[in-house]
This record gives structure tokens, sequence and C-alpha cells, in this order.
């Protein structure tokens, strides 16, 4: 009896939660959905449905093609940057170094910043302007004597999107570091004693032996990183603006269902981005609790 | 071994040019900060300030001062309520199973990933359709979708909990809020402060839900910046220092807190 109670009681308490997150998560994106296979483009919501043609239209859409591409490069230079980069500082602080403790802080603190910061002031870092008015690194590059590095930054032609995962880099590397260090840790001294008798290079143990081990650090990194980048918006914002050259799903469902009031593309540019992080993210997440309930 | 040893202090070359690269924008914004209106130029950008100087930091502050009090009042009930409601789920999730528990966590934690602009038309329209406009509705988006992580904290700290702890309690006769009440809850304070700053961190920092729930009253300091820096008559140097100040409570809280602020990193290695 007196367990019954309790028990009804953990149902009552935890109800709230779980219908918040029923309606505004599986009810909104239902909603969504309801929205992208209609003509509502206006003030006034319209419901009328027309099939897929939301989709299709996307599908045919220029506009929609450069985001796909710019969303590959982003995340392909991102993804691949930060985990390189992640993995690189990772080990050097593991070797036991002095002020090890404070390069950690120095590489994790600008997770701690907005991407709208981060924008603003590599928006200045990257100013593309040149000849008298050149500014930021490039003029940093010019007084240092390293011209061959002055470049157009976020506007160069195609790959612009590519300068954005820069930044997006500076202020993410320091969560794979974060991980990859925590990891390294996790890792067995004996292990690496046992490799350096057998006669291992410091090489070898890396390649043979601790990437192996850290491979699912790595899988990690791989979707958490790969699906920030599906979802960049506030980064690009911030550092250019809306504009097409630099243009990705986030920032064109904006426009299109806010400024354009087109709701219907603009809902199914949500619920292809959806579809996109779920692919990446529920058999990471079925993974994640499988490995947690056969340890 | 002892070669390796030797070879190690070389590593400093690289760590010090990577804490540069890392530092470079906290420099550009902290000695753009301190020039006098006369000094800043493009063209000088990167020498140090001559003396130091307010101006900037004043004009910024004059221009983002009530987008800066909206932040702090949208974000404190945010990451309180959002942790308490994480906190009493963790415990039922991991200590307190009913028949379908075990589905209901990872469709909880699913809301942790979704890209916002999937359930974006509806959550305005929603917003709108119960009249919670504003910083209120601000707050209220926050908490509902910080559930999902704190949730999952809680309940990973609980879980590692032994069962003891509670059996022993139950023995005593103390009910379900009691044990909770009486036991976890006084040694979660440092799960507490690491859900906190998380929350803190994270809806001081947002922007999609900001834009599109607030006006220009209710503003938070990221869309204040933003549209000051889109804005052709503030000149850069005063960006520069706005940034600086809209970054700033998050980074105290990280310099001060930053133990804390790794744990939840890691602790929520599940975490988008």
């Amino acid at each position: 009896m007196y367990k019954n109670k309790d028990r009804y009681l953990s149902i009552i308490l935890i109800s709230p939660s779980i219908l918040a997150v029923l309606i505004f998560v599986y009810g909104f994106v239902a909603w969504s959905m309801r929205v992208s296979v209609s003509a509502w483009k206006g003030l006034n919501p319209d419901y009328t449905f027309v099939k897929l043609n939301n989709y299709l239209g996307l599908f045919s859409d220029p506009r929609f093609h450069v985001d796909v591409r710019n969303t590959l490069i982003f995340t392909g230079v991102f993804v691949i940057g930060s985990i390189l980069l992640g993995f690189i500082l990772a080990v050097m602080l593991d070797q036991g170094l002095k002020g090890e403790g404070f390069f950690r802080s120095l590489f994790l603190f600008p997770m701690a910043i907005s991407y709208i910061v981060t924008g603003v002031v590599w928006r200045w870092l990257m100013n593309p302007a040149t000849g008298d008015r050149l500014s930021g690194l490039n003029l940093l590059f010019s007084q240092l004597n390293l011209d061959f590095l002055i470049n157009k930054w976020y506007t160069t032609e195609g790959w612009g999107i590519a300068a954005i995962a820069l930044a997006a880099i500076w202020q993410m590397s320091g969560y794979t570091m974060a991980i990859y260090l925590a990891g390294l840790r996790g890792i067995p001294a004996e292990l690496r004693e046992a490799a350096r008798i057998d006669g291992a290079t410091e090489i070898q143990m890396y390649r043979y032996i601790i990437l192996p081990l850290l491979a699912p650090v790595s899988l990690s990194a791989l979707i958490i990183l790969g699906h920030m980048s599906l979802k960049v918006f506030d980064l690009i914002i911030a550092v250019a603006g809306k504009q097409l050259p630099l243009d990705v799903p986030a920032i064109y469902m904006w426009q299109t269902t806010f400024d354009g009031l087109f709701y219907g593309r603009g809902a199914a540019i949500g619920i292809l981005l959806l579809i996109s992080v779920a692919i990446l993210i529920i058999p990471y997440i079925r993974y994640t609790l499988k490995a947690e309930g056969s340890s | 071994m002892i070669k390796f040893r030797i070879g190690k202090k070389w590593l400093y070359i690289p760590l010090v040019a990577m804490a540069i690269f890392y530092l470079i924008p906290l420099y550009i914004m902290l000695i753009t900060g301190f020039k006098s209106f006369a000094e800043v130029d493009l063209k000088t950008m990167w020498n140090l300030p001559q003396g130091i100087h307010f101006d900037n930091f004043i004009e910024a502050f004059s221009k983002l001062a009530p987008s800066l009090g909206n932040s702090f009042l949208m974000v404190i009930p945010s990451a309180l309520i959002s942790s308490m409601l994480g906190s009493l789920n963790g415990f039922i999730l991991a200590k307190w199973k009913f028949r379908g528990s075990d589905v209901i966590f990872p469709l909880i934690l699913f809301g942790m990933f979704i890209p916002y602009q999937s359930i974006l038309i509806p959550l305005v329209q929603f917003m709108r359709m119960i009249g919670f406009t504003g910083l209120f509705g601000l707050s209220l988006a926050h908490i509902i979708y910080g559930i999902p992580i704190t949730t999952l904290t809680f309940r990973n700290y609980y879980a590692s909990l032994p069962q003891e702890l509670l059996e022993a309690a139950k023995m005593d006769g103390a009910d379900m809020l009691g044990i909770y009440r009486l036991i976890l809850l006084p040694i979660s304070i440092p799960s507490f402060v690491v859900v906190l700053i998380w929350q803190f961190t994270s809806a001081w920092n947002d922007f999609l839900f900001a834009v599109v729930l607030t006006g220009n009253r209710s503003w938070p300091i990221t869309v204040a910046l933003n549209n000051m820096a889109g804005s052709q008559i503030i000149a850069w140097n005063v960006q520069m220092a706005g940034s600086f100040l809209a970054a700033l409570p998050t980074l105290l809280v990280y310099i001060f807190l930053g133990r804390y602020f790794l744990r939840g990193l890691l602790a929520g290695s599940l975490k988008g």
C-alpha cells in the first residue's frame, strides 16, 4: 500500500515534465509536419493539403542546393578540424607537463561564449577589405610579413563557408580536446608500458593501441559535432548576416518563414533538418544507452 | 624514456602557439575596448591602447544595459526551474522506475538534439495563442527544452549512487519524497552547480529562440548585440566592447566554476 502511494506519486511528479516534452517536442514536430504539407503562405494559417509539393519545391530550388553544398563544406571542415585539433591538443596535454590545467582551461573557454559574440569578433578579424582598408588578421599577416596568408575569408567565392567553420573550430575544439583527454586518462598506464617494453615506438603505440581504444570517443565527437553543423545558424548570422553565398538550411528556414511568410516551405526545411539529425542521433542514443546497460 | 622526457619541453612551443590562437579574439576585444575614441583606427587595431579608457565600454553599456537586464531576468528563473525539474525527473527515472520509464528516458533525451527549426513555427504560434510573449515565453521555452539535458545529468548521477543508500532510509520509514529531500537533495549540490551553470550558459547564449520570441523591448543580450553589429551607425570598437560585455557573465562563471563546467560537459557527453 505504502509502495503504491509512492509509485503514484512518482508518476504524478514526473508527468508535467513528460507532458511538456511530449507537447513541445513531439507535438510540435507533428504540427510542423502538418504545416510542411500545407499551402500556408502569408500571415493567416492555411492548412490546405498540398502533398509533398513544398519538399519537391526545395529539391529543385537552386538556393537549397547552395545550402546543401555549404552544409557539406562546413561539416567537413568543422568536424575534421575540431577532431584533429582537439586530439593533438589532448595528446600534448596528456604528457604530464607543468601548467597543464592552465592550457586546458584556456583551450576550453571559448565554449562558454555565445556564437553571436564569437561571430561579431571574428567578423572583424576576418575582415576581407583590401588595400588601404586592410584590417583584422589580414593586417596582422601583412605586419608579420606573412602576406601569402592574406585571403578573402568568408567572401572567398564558393568556399566562404569554410572561413566560418574556422571560427566554429576556435569555439568547439576545446570540447573535443576535453573528451579526448578524458578518454586518454581512462587508458591504463600498464597498457602503454607493455607496448613500450614490446619495443613499440610512440607513434606505433598511438596508431595501434591508443587510437583504437579511443574509437568510441571519436564516434561521439563525430556525431555531436556533425549534428551541430547541420544546425549552424547564429555564427553565420553574426559574422555575415543573411547572404546567399553563406546560406544554410537553418537561415533559409528562418528567412522564408519569418521574412517571407512562406510557412509551408519553412516547415519543410525544418523537417528535413530533423530527419538528417535523427539519422545521426537515434542510433547514437540507442548505442549509448545499451553500452550503459551492459556495463 | 629519458630521451622522450627531454623532448617534452619542445611541446611548449606548439602549446603556446595554440594558446595565442585561442586568445586572439579576447585580446582584440579587450584592447579595443580600452582604447580612447581618438585612438580607434582599423589600421592600428593590433596595437596596445595608450592608457586605459572606458569610452567604448560606457558607450556599449549605455546601449546594451536594458538587454543585459532582460537576459538576467530570463536566464535565472529558467536555469533554476529546469534544474529542479531535472533533479526530480532524474531521481524518479534512476531510482523509482515505473512501467515504461525505460521507454520514456530515450524519448526525453532525443529532445535535446532536435534542430529547433523543426519546432519553431508551432512554438511561435503556440506562444502567441496562449499570450506568452516576450521574456516570459522565452523563459518557458528554455525551461522546457532544458528538461532533457538536466534530466540526463541528474539521472546519470543518481544512477551511480548505491541502492543501499535508499534501502536504509526506507527501513527507517522514509517515503519517496522523504528520501529525495533528506538524502538525495543534500548530496546533489555539486550536480546542481553543474546543471545550473550549464543551463545559465546555454540560455544566456541562445539566439534562435530569443530572436523569434522577443520584441525590441524584451531583447536579450545576444539579439541586441547582433543588431548592434548589423547596424552601420555603431562603430566596430563599440561592437567589440559590447561583445566583451555580453561574454562577461558566462566568462566569469567559467573562470570561477570552470571545474564544474568541464564536469557538466563530460557528464552530458550526450550533448548538442
